[in-house]
């Protein structure tokens, strides 16, 4: 009963437009297009498409495993310091990420720009000023800058809750630190890594702003060719195809990490 | 101290990595401040001639609109979807039926669901409904991106409350309403709280959705900030920056003071 109030708004305000803008897909055409999966075989025709596709795909994963190597030990070393160094570290994660993210592009803007502080510390040193905006860097440094915290924090929570006693209860039967930690915490960290992850990957593929600010079209992603799409021509059929694609990466990379994360445990489970 | 039980994994490496990741959240948003108080219509750091002007420019009342109806927004949403999200929190955990996995997989989707396509089809059922460019229509779109942000931490919250205590008030004669607001509310009030003001800085940091939904003559401060930084160099975005990230700063430290605060009365009581 008490549901009923959530069901209805989000079935006419997501499950309804949502629906409505991959259903042009199949009822909405722009010539030469006609009719039937002809959205679909235009996009998969031009060789542009499938290039940001893949581009998007590539980055968002770069950008996952970047900010998964670097919140890891960022988590772990959080659930050891004392508690003020820990409150430190929390606030350092929270200012970041509810400065919000079009403002934490704006700053990447001022620092890479060709006046920016990265060329002044650069040009002290005697490398000559050149502009950063527009490459793939500035954007693979955009996005994990606005990911980080989706990574630690679900980390965090998980790795919070894991009891260290096993590792020490390991490390007196004899196994080294080393063996200890990828033998008995890696494992038990397993379900907090795959929340990051997947919230960050998803996420980033989705991403519209970044690198839009701080890419240059040779950096584009398959949210601005969804945008340009409506923006230029209102072809709501080809947004729509390109819209369903992408949700089926989407799904498609989620449910294969889902598999194997839930292999591994029952791999875990069974010795 | 505990830290010390956990030698090898090159504590000192972690230790110098963490800081140097910290630096790189905190530093980049900093740069900004003295940006803002730039005399010249350029980004170069760090400025050549200093001025309050683009403090003073901030009366202009496109800025003002903006954060009025950013503000009102926000409040609006943080009220709906901390209440609705309540709700269906209430429904998911207690509720034994099968469709309620369903149902908090539906409230999460927003998440997942690449927010493109969802702004696109919000877009078109908007214009049809006429609510691109109003208030409501704000308020609708941001909402369903703030319920996760509630549901998740009241969900959270009531599988770890203990239902004996409500039914205690019951047979001390309390009706479920009384039961409810007497007992079970206050028990789950910091996750309420916590929700309440998550999906006040989604609203309030909403940029894509607010993209579709806005009109010339009604937008959020996001849409205009992402105006102004797209199309010129206008330094006044760096005195908005300076002034969120001051309010950040701010709001950060508050709460994780208060946190450590009951966390250190709750081990005093322990101890």
């Amino acid at each position: 009963m008490v549901t009923i109030p959530v069901i209805a708004v989000l079935g006419v305000v997501l499950l309804y437009p949502t629906s409505e803008i991959l259903r042009r897909a199949f009822t909405e055409f722009d010539r030469p297009q006609v009719g039937g999966w002809d959205n679909f075989s235009w996009f998969f025709s031009r060789p542009v498409n499938v290039t940001v596709l893949r581009r998007t795909v590539t980055v968002s994963a770069a950008a996952t495993l970047i900010t998964l190597l670097l919140g890891y030990p960022y988590a772990y070393t959080m659930t050891l310091v004392r508690p003020r160094v820990r409150t430190l570290m929390m606030s350092a994660v929270l200012i970041s990420m509810f400065f919000g993210i079009l403002l934490r592009n704006f700053s990447w803007i001022v620092l890479l720009q060709k006046e920016g502080a990265l060329n002044d510390v650069l040009s002290a040193f005697g490398v000559e000023r050149r502009t950063f905006l527009g490459t793939q860097g500035a954007v693979l440094m955009g996005m994990t800058h606005i990911l980080f915290p989706f990574m630690v924090l679900p980390l965090y929570g998980v790795l919070r809750g894991i009891d260290r006693r096993l590792v020490a209860a390991a490390e007196s039967l004899g196994a080294t630190p080393r063996r200890a930690f990828l033998q008995v915490y890696l494992p038990l960290s397993i379900p907090g890594v795959f929340a990051g992850t997947v919230l960050v990957f998803v996420m980033s593929l989705g991403f519209y702003i970044t690198p839009q600010l701080l890419g240059s079209p040779q950096q584009a992603m398959i949210s601005q060719f969804i945008y340009l799409q409506f923006d230029r021509g209102a072809a709501f059929g080809r947004a729509g195809a390109m819209a369903l694609v992408l949700l089926v990466v989407a799904v498609v990379i989620v449910g294969i990490a889902q598999v194997l994360v839930r292999r591994s445990r029952a791999y875990g489970e069974s010795r | 101290m505990i830290d010390e039980s956990a030698p090898g994994l090159g504590r000192r490496a972690r230790h110098v990595l963490c800081v140097l990741i910290a630096v790189w959240l905190i530093i980049p948003l900093f740069t900004i401040i003295p940006i803002s108080f730039s005399g010249l219509k350029s980004f170069a750091f760090p400025p050549k001639q200093w001025t309050l002007d683009n403090y003073r420019n901030l009366s202009d009342p496109v800025w003002w609109d903006a954060l009025k109806h950013s503000i009102t927004i926000a409040i609006v949403v943080s009220l709906i979807a901390t209440t609705l999200g309540t709700l269906a929190s209430f429904g998911i955990v207690r509720s034994r039926s099968r469709w309620m996995g369903a149902v908090r997989l539906l409230i999460l989707s927003p998440q997942v669901v690449p927010i493109v396509i969802v702004g696109l089809g919000v877009y078109l059922v908007f214009l049809r409904w006429r609510l691109v460019g109003t208030m409501s229509g704000f308020v609708i779109a941001h909402t369903v991106m703030a319920l996760p942000l509630v549901v998740v931490p009241v969900t959270a919250s009531l599988e770890t409350f203990d239902r004996n205590l409500e039914r205690a008030a019951a047979s001390l004669g309390a009706r479920p309403m009384a039961a409810f607001w007497q007992v079970t509310l206050p028990s789950i009030r910091p996750a309420v709280l916590t929700a309440a003001l998550l999906s006040f800085l989604a609203s309030f940091d909403e940029f894509v959705l607010a993209f579709f939904v806005q009109s010339p003559s009604y937008s959020t401060l996001p849409v205009v900030l992402y105006r102004r930084m797209s199309d010129t160099i206008d330094p006044s975005v760096a005195a908005v920056a300076s002034i969120q990230l001051t309010l950040v700063v701010i709001g950060v430290a508050i709460s994780l003071i208060r946190q450590r605060r009951i966390e250190r009365a709750d081990q005093a009581r322990v101890t």
